[in-house]
């Protein structure tokens, strides 16, 4: 197997950069931190992605979607590889995507909480929420449900203007 | 891009592969390195991979039931991702039971999801459990999370690096799954007395189930040994104590119910299933083996 790093990936790469998250369409693969690698294996261009979650629906058109544009853009025998190792976390999301997130009204993620090794601890009291509303800018939020539309976010309530809004969950 | 009907844009079509949910991608570990590590019995590993995949697959099918049942619609929207959440670890353990089972090798999620009888299904009895009410629910979601959350966190460090990485991801999402049951818990028990009542009795429900959770198969003892697998009889301390803080917290007792018995000692991850386990099955599988060459 000869591995190659060279303008044609660079070129592919580029390509991959610009394919969309299917749920949050304002953010890229890149944004979302879900696109690993994109490499050149025998002549053939393979692009690794991680998923979100273990049963997020949304990966079967990320691939698709990968080969379609790398497809358009010229390339044959696209090859689209899973990686589960580490698995992804929202602390991977771009600087620049948590900008488009919150342009479109969906609140960035705060930090994603550290794993210790042992037990993992229980949470009787759920968190506040952290982040400000895109909205009106207030940490004044509160929680309507810790789970949303997709598996990757949640549904709070700004106490300040009062509009409900989406989070990215912190995983 | 024009199309003469309406559904062409919406199925895959070579080069034009676009928009198309269920098509196409079909193996959730396409792309992963799935050696079997060379001291690692290939059948174990696919038998035990079944066992954890089982628990996911039935109790998800549980969950799904609660859609357009649950008490509220955010509850709904929470059920319904816990079991997609399930869902997506049965899907990956399923897929590596198959890359690893040396008997039939390849074989897919979707020919061990569907074309399995019930005696070949792994799960534990209280996976697959007639729905009962929501306490019913918030009782053995507790349970099965925290039992499943203590298993995964064992299995992070296992010496197949498939099922590490599953487990990683998976300890994430069991993590909201307990804590999404604890504190439903905590409100029910200590709300009004019919919430009460109702969690007491879904207790009362399920905890005959409890102890076959922690009687390690042989399969399981072997892989513990291995340390490929995790030991379910290790994860009782961290079960007691923390379902024992939320009762607690919830004002309520463990539920004193004589454990019920297998056949001659065999239980779910021997095949042997209660009587709603068939009925669970017909639902699940029938549209598959009705019509087993179809594609969506």
């Amino acid at each position: 197997m000869t591995r190659t790093d060279s303008a044609t990936t660079d070129r592919a790469r580029a390509v991959a950069e610009t394919v969309t998250d299917p749920e949050l369409p304002m953010l890229t693969l890149a944004d979302l931190g879900v696109l690993r690698e994109v490499s050149e294996v025998d002549g053939r261009v393979v692009v690794s992605i991680t998923p979100t979650y273990t049963g997020c629906p949304a990966m079967d058109t990320m691939r698709d979607d990968l080969v379609h544009a790398l497809e358009t853009a010229g390339y044959r025998g696209v090859e689209v590889r899973t990686v589960l190792h580490p698995a992804w976390s929202s602390d991977w999301i771009s600087e620049d995507g948590r900008g488009k997130l919150t342009e479109a009204g969906i609140a960035p993620p705060g930090p994603a909480p550290r794993r210790t090794p042992g037990p993992v601890p229980l949470t009787l009291v759920p968190p506040a929420p952290r982040g400000a509303c895109p909205h009106c800018g207030s940490t004044d939020t509160e929680t309507v449900s810790e789970f949303g539309a997709t598996a990757c976010r949640a549904l709070r309530r700004c106490r300040a203007c009062g509009e409900p809004f989406e989070q990215v969950k912190e995983i | 891009m024009s199309f003469d009907n309406a559904f062409e844009g919406l199925v895959e079509a070579g080069e034009d592969a676009r928009w198309a949910f269920g098509t196409g991608f079909e193996d959730p570990l396409s792309g992963v390195d799935t050696t079997v590590p060379s001291d690692v019995d290939g059948a174990d590993l696919a038998a035990y991979c079944l066992m954890l995949g089982d628990d996911a697959l039935v109790f998800s099918h549980r969950l799904q039931q609660w859609c357009t049942n649950a008490p509220e619609l955010e509850e709904e929207v929470a059920l319904a991702n816990i079991g997609l959440d399930l869902l997506g670890q049965a899907r990956l353990l399923l897929a590596r039971a198959g890359r690893a089972d040396p008997v039939s090798p390849g074989r897919g999620e979707d020919s061990y999801a569907f074309f399995r009888d019930e005696h070949e299904f792994r799960n534990v009895r209280l996976a697959e459990l007639e729905r009962g009410d929501f306490g019913e629910l918030i009782a053995r979601l507790l349970v099965f999370s925290t039992w499943r959350l203590a298993l995964f966190q064992a299995l992070t460090a296992s010496r197949d690096p498939v099922l590490a990485a599953v487990a990683a991801k998976g300890v994430k999402e069991l993590t909201y799954h307990r804590d999404h049951a604890a504190r439903w818990a905590v409100r029910l028990g200590d709300g009004t007395s019919s919430s009460r009542d109702r969690l007491s009795a879904g207790l009362a429900e399920i905890w005959p189930y409890v102890p076959e959770l922690f009687v390690p198969h042989e399969v399981e003892a072997r892989m513990a040994e291995a340390r490929v697998g995790a030991d379910p009889a290790a994860a009782r301390a961290e079960f007691d104590d923390v379902v024992g803080r939320v009762l607690a917290a919830a004002t309520l007792t463990r539920p004193e119910v004589a454990p019920r018995a297998g056949v001659s000692g065999r239980t779910g991850r021997d095949g042997v299933h209660t009587e709603a386990m068939g009925y669970l099955l017909a639902e699940l599988q029938s549209v598959a083996r009705t019509h087993p060459e179809a594609t969506w």
